[in-house]
């Protein structure tokens, strides 16, 4: 494990307990992880494990019924909503799924939205959005609206997004389920390219074991807690060929009923 | 976020849903233009009443039998000329007092006649009142003395009579009885509802003995200056009670009718005005309602600003402009209508239409607390949404 010192995101014990109708709902049931400054980590694990839950908690966008939190360095535990939103800003990028871009709005200015509400100008937003754009390959789709883009391309926007602050975390919710295998690859790509050029540590969320094995190590969560794997005595740890190949436990890992149809090279 | 840009993203909203913004905004306009065309015309109306008072002349009092109070019938005149003399007396300037007795008859020249009011008058008239002549003179101190068969008349009995011939010197029957015309009024139009050019001045000696009274309505008093007035009654009504120990006598300024005459209107306007405040507060939550379907609308965008940052005051404020910009831009927009219709109206009919920036700056500023009213419930629920539960919505 990394130490604290180096961490970006710490969790100790994390709960997270909803009310439903009454019901208590248990998403997450004490969950320990540390997240390195660098690191690039799979959290997979079927829906409805409390992994979706767990990348909201750690960017700080949903709060830990108990459990400690560290974010950045900062005890996210006292932190009222106006702090919290800063916290965000400031060191974690969101990827979604559904990339979640502002329809009418260029990518430009998609891009540039975070830095609005750290009241930079227009003129430095603009330029960061393009550099960020630039750095993600779509320098030639500014001025595009997210309509007028391809989903690798609506994706990429979202990653440039996510970065153009700068975080010291990157948390990617399913990043390429809603692309195309190829696409997906490539989005991946890039997400691991950046993790490597910038330094900016990436925690994907999926359940898919092909987009997982990407990472340098995965963890993997069943009914709201890390499950403890064969491999590493107690560690929720899973070490991954750094090739992108899964490795077995992986592979016998419970979380994936389907089977696995492509083959590694 | 800086204001700046929360006022561009306000707009930037506006400008993609424009069907449903100026839908929207249409409530607001019509509600102020409302208020700004209703309330020019209630402060037109009371001052065309102010000016037609004052066009009577000034310093004036009137002093009539009876109670001057609203419910309270007129009271049967006992005002002889013999109390016209004492008042002179008190006045002590006979040019400053002016009578009348009035009665309605049918005024002949030839075959054309006319129903009008005939007013049996002093030769003082004009030096109390405001009346010009466009003919002739007017009635003379001998005239009265001598109840001479003479009459003045208003300029439109004069054209209905006449036509466009010239009356002077001509003969009109009164009552059945044969007059000579010696003037004619300059138009003077209507006045508190009586059209003042209908009617037609005999000296007051004559029409009593036509009317068969020895009574006049009511005595006016040309006071020398403004600050005698009130004395100046009270010394009448005294010296006329202690002639008519059984009756009341009310001495009226051109004050108290005005006062009366501006309370009626006021209220008037006020109502009006109450009225198209409800249109306003209508179209106020028109404004709520939209605020509300569009946070709803925009919640996967209200995540996602909250992930990548924004406080629950950006969210907020940012509902809040777009509200305040939806009311303002609506209330603009009315203000121009208002001022336009008022315009119209004024040109277009009798009625003055009088705009006042008071209306102006109250529509307006209502319009913009309109918008903020409205808007911060939609802002709040905005601003509290949970990110999580956002981004999930569809």
């Amino acid at each position: 494990m990394t130490g604290s010192s180096r961490s970006a995101i710490e969790a100790v014990g994390v709960t997270r307990v909803y009310e439903l109708d009454g019901v208590s709902v248990h998403a997450l049931r004490g969950v320990s992880l540390s997240v390195a400054v660098g690191d690039f980590l799979a959290i997979v694990g079927p829906s409805g494990s409390g992994k979706s839950t767990l990348m909201h908690v750690m960017g700080g966008l949903d709060r830990a019924t108990s459990g400690r939190l560290v974010i950045g360095g900062r005890d996210v535990a006292g932190l009222r909503p106006p702090e919290m939103a800063r916290l965000r800003n400031e060191t974690i990028g969101f990827v979604f799924q559904a990339f979640h871009l502002l329809p009418r709005t260029s990518a430009v200015d998609n891009v540039a939205l975070p830095l609005v509400y750290r009241g930079l100008n227009a003129r430095t937003r603009r330029a960061r959005a393009t550099e960020m754009l630039e750095r993600v390959g779509l320098s030639h789709r500014l001025r595009h609206r997210p309509s007028q883009l391809s989903g690798g391309e609506q994706q990429r926007v979202a990653i440039a997004r996510a970065l153009v602050t700068s975080p010291s975390v990157l948390l990617a919710d399913e990043p390429t389920g809603n692309l195309d295998t190829v696409t997906g690859q490539a989005v991946l790509a890039l997400l691991q390219s950046l993790n490597e050029s910038v330094g900016v540590a990436v925690v994907l969320v999926t359940h898919d074991r092909d987009v997982a094995a990407r990472a340098h190590r995965q963890i993997v969560m069943r009914d709201g807690m890390i499950v403890p794997t064969t491999e590493g005595t107690g560690s929720a740890i899973v070490e991954s060929a750094p090739s992108g190949a899964p490795g077995p436990s992986a592979d016998d890992g419970p979380w994936r009923p389907i089977p696995h149809s492509g083959s590694p090279p | 976020m800086r204001l700046a840009e929360a006022w561009r993203v306000a707009f930037d909203s506006l400008r993609t849903n424009r069907l449903r913004s100026g839908l929207t905004m249409l409530g607001v306009v019509i509600g102020v233009a409302a208020v700004v065309v209703l309330v020019a015309i209630g402060t037109g109306a009371k001052r065309e009443v102010e000016r037609q008072v004052e066009g009577l002349g000034s310093n004036l009092l009137i002093v009539v039998p009876g109670r001057v109070d609203f419910g309270s019938a007129p009271a049967v005149s006992r005002l002889s000329l013999s109390d016209v003399d004492a008042v002179t007396r008190i006045v002590g300037d006979r040019s400053r007092v002016a009578v009348s007795v009035t009665s309605g008859e049918t005024v002949r020249a030839g075959a054309a006649a006319r129903f009008t009011s005939v007013l049996g008058v002093l030769e003082t008239t004009p030096s109390v009142f405001v009346r010009a002549l466009s003919r002739g003179a007017y009635l003379t101190r001998s005239d009265v003395d001598t109840g001479r068969r003479v009459a003045v008349l208003g300029s439109a009995v004069a054209r209905s009579l006449f036509g466009e011939r010239d009356p002077i010197g001509q003969q009109v029957s009164i009552a059945g009885v044969r007059f000579r015309v010696v003037g004619v009024f300059a138009p003077l139009g209507q006045s508190l509802g009586v059209n003042r050019d209908d009617e037609v001045h005999i000296p007051v000696t004559t029409a009593h003995r036509l009317f068969g009274t020895q009574r006049v309505d009511g005595i006016a008093v040309k006071a020398p200056d403004r600050g005698q007035i009130s004395q100046l009654g009270a010394r009448i009504v005294d010296e006329l009670s202690s002639r008519h120990p059984d009756t009341e006598f009310s001495a009226v300024t051109q004050e108290q009718i005005l006062g009366v005459l501006g309370d009626i209107l006021g209220v008037l306007t006020g109502v009006l005005a109450a009225i198209a405040g409800i249109s306003l507060l209508v179209g106020g939550v028109g404004v709520s309602n939209i605020m509300l379907v569009s946070v709803h609308e925009r919640t996967r965008e209200i995540g996602l600003r909250k992930a990548v940052g924004a406080r629950p005051r950006d969210i907020g404020v940012q509902f809040l402009l777009e509200a305040v910009l939806l009311t303002t831009l609506g209330g603009t927009t009315g203000m121009a209508l208002g001022v336009g219709g008022a315009l119209l109206v004024a040109a277009l009919s009798p009625v003055p239409a009088a705009v006042t920036w008071w209306s102006l700056t109250l529509a307006f500023g209502v319009s913009a607390a309109v918008g903020i009213v409205f808007g911060v419930v939609p802002a709040q629920r905005a601003g509290r949404l949970d990110p999580v539960e956002a981004l999930r919505s569809e």
